[in-house]
């Protein structure tokens, strides 16, 4: 499903966040990638997630090489993958009303005409009611915003998610509730999962594997690191 | 529960606030918004706690912890209307005017662990040069003896000599959280009042920031620990209180929380199961609008337990505020 070889990447060429990292997530399965903070393990999975261009290295989606990233990747790449950040507030945009901003991506794709069926399938099971829906992200509290978030991850029906410290600020029943709703999602569509956090007993729960940072990354000298 | 037991746990409670550092009755908070709603932030809080003692108040966000926490400092914006007492060594933190509170309360008689030190630090300056302003204005220290007691300072909360002239951009998160817990110790405050200390650092530095404060309740402060992690709760609290829409709805010693024989509220038991250590299962639908509360118990809607006495709000009984608590021994 998704495939990282030998990626070097970062926020200035000549001081990469990290080298030659190299990860790999099966079609279903589910990863957990566990690292320290200010380790890089988020830059990796921007990269995934088709939103950082890396400076080096190979990455594959569903099998078709990555060759642009972002706004340049063609849509048909780019809505294989869903995002889930760990900061709500920070990736919901403040005048847009929860239900505009869970369908944004249908609209961005053209996929008007299926927007209130799709609505009406994610709303319950991400748990938004009605009266959370009509309202803007000031009005709401971090976790339920987190839950729309996630509904505007899910709502192209992505083959790959992935979440960056999904619940890195959240409640324990709150953390429950949404990687119940992650799991019920790919238990109906078979998609694969990269979850990325420092929270072992998370992830371990979580996810079919996990993956310490440090075994990503290959040792000075060596060959490819298996993952 | 026989009521000989209950009479026992009154008087426990009785001398507990004897002893009390802070003893806290009836605090409620209301925010007064637009449209003349109401905002029921906090509602009929009551909790003691004693020196060398860690409470730590858990609950999800929205519930209500950080606005008892700035009702305590003082710091609540405009628009908030508070009742009810917090006496701190004889001072009511709700009634006393700022001179007061910014004179001989903010840092002298409690000290705050913020939430993220990166934002609580000036950017501009140097740790030790604000440890020295801190030394200036909270202590009868002499001119010349400052830098010492800056030193002394850091050193208390085992913040590196080395360090102390960076800049807070140029410190990690976990020397950056030290950074501040230097500074709100040096008025040598009787209470420390952390709020959600631990959030975004990763497993290893909350367990030795939660460490590190557990210290400074070994030697005898009295330790408010508002956190959503109920994890580091267990690390370092003695006693745990459970907040759920503003009112605090179980108070229990956290060996007896966390062990057996577990929580006795249905919210507090459900909270717990979220874990990914136990059964991970969330707790049905979500917190009720604190604009709009239900008049009787607020968690009556997600729970499994409840009946028609629901309707009516419980009282709290032996520290748990529902009609029907799992049974001691269940």
């Amino acid at each position: 499903m998704l495939e990282l070889h030998d990626i070097t990447a970062g926020y200035d060429r000549r001081n990469p966040v990290f080298t030659r990292a190299a990860l790999s997530v099966a079609p279903g399965e589910s990863v957990g990638l566990l690292g320290p903070s200010g380790c890089g393990k988020s830059t990796l999975a921007r990269v995934a997630a088709l939103l950082h261009r890396p400076d080096a290295g190979r990455v594959s989606l569903d099998g078709t090489e990555v060759r642009a990233w972002r706004h340049r990747a063609p849509r048909a790449l780019r809505t294989t993958v869903g995002v889930v950040f760990q900061q709500p507030r920070m990736s919901a945009d403040p005048r847009l009303r929860l239900r505009d901003l869970i369908v944004e991506p249908l609209r961005a794709a053209g996929r008007r005409t299926g927007i209130p069926a799709r609505l009406a399938e994610l709303a319950p099971a991400v748990g938004l009611t009605d009266d959370l829906l009509a309202r803007r992200p000031h009005e709401v509290s971090d976790g339920q915003l987190q839950r729309a978030c996630l509904a505007r991850a899910l709502v192209l029906r992505p083959r790959l998610l992935v979440c960056d410290e999904m619940t890195g600020m959240l409640d324990a029943s709150t953390t429950a509730a949404l990687v119940t709703a992650v799991e019920a999602y790919r238990a109906e569509t078979g998609a694969s999962l990269l979850a990325v956090g420092h929270d072992r007993l998370l992830l371990e729960r979580w996810c079919d594997r996990t993956v310490d940072w440090s075994d990503c990354l290959t040792p000075a000298g060596g060959g490819s690191p298996t993952s | 529960m026989n009521t000989r037991v209950l009479r026992a746990l009154e008087a426990v409670t009785a001398e507990r606030a004897e002893g009390a550092v802070l003893s806290v009755r009836g605090l409620t908070v209301r925010f007064r918004m637009r449209g003349g709603r109401q905002v029921a932030a906090v509602t009929d809080a009551d909790f003691d706690l004693a020196a060398g003692e860690c409470l730590a108040l858990v609950g999800e966000s929205g519930c209500g912890k950080s606005v008892l926490a700035s009702a305590l400092l003082g710091l609540l914006p405009g628009n908030a209307e508070t009742s009810g007492t917090a006496v701190l060594d004889g001072v009511d933190l709700l009634t006393a005017d700022e001179r007061t509170l910014a004179r001989t309360v903010r840092g002298r008689r409690v000290g705050l662990v913020p939430q993220s030190p990166a934002a609580h630090l000036t950017p501009v300056r140097t740790v030790r040069s604000q440890l020295e302003e801190t030394v200036r204005e909270l202590t009868g220290v002499a001119r010349r003896e400052r830098r010492a007691a800056a030193e002394a300072a850091a050193e208390r909360a085992a913040f590196p000599a080395g360090h102390l002239d960076r800049h807070p951009h140029e410190l990690s998160g976990g020397l950056a959280q030290r950074a501040a817990t230097a500074l709100a110790l040096i008025g040598d405050a009787p209470l420390l009042l952390a709020d959600e200390p631990t959030t975004g650092l990763d497993r290893d530095l909350v367990e030795r920031t939660v460490d590190e404060l557990r210290r400074h309740v070994d030697e005898g402060r009295a330790l408010l620990l508002i956190t959503h992690d109920l994890a580091a709760a267990e690390r370092v609290a003695d006693r745990v209180a459970v907040m759920y829409a503003g009112r605090i709805v179980e108070t229990s010693a956290a060996h007896r929380f966390f062990g057996e024989p577990g929580p006795r509220h249905p919210y507090a038991r459900g909270l717990l199961n979220a874990l990914p250590d136990r059964a991970f299962a969330p707790i049905p639908g979500m917190p009720p609008e604190l604009t709009d509360l239900p008049p009787g118990c607020a968690f009556a809607p997600r729970c499994a337990r409840a009946t028609e006495a629901c309707a009516t709000l419980p009282e709290p009984l032996a520290g748990v505020a529902c009609h029907h608590p799992e049974s001691p021994r269940a």
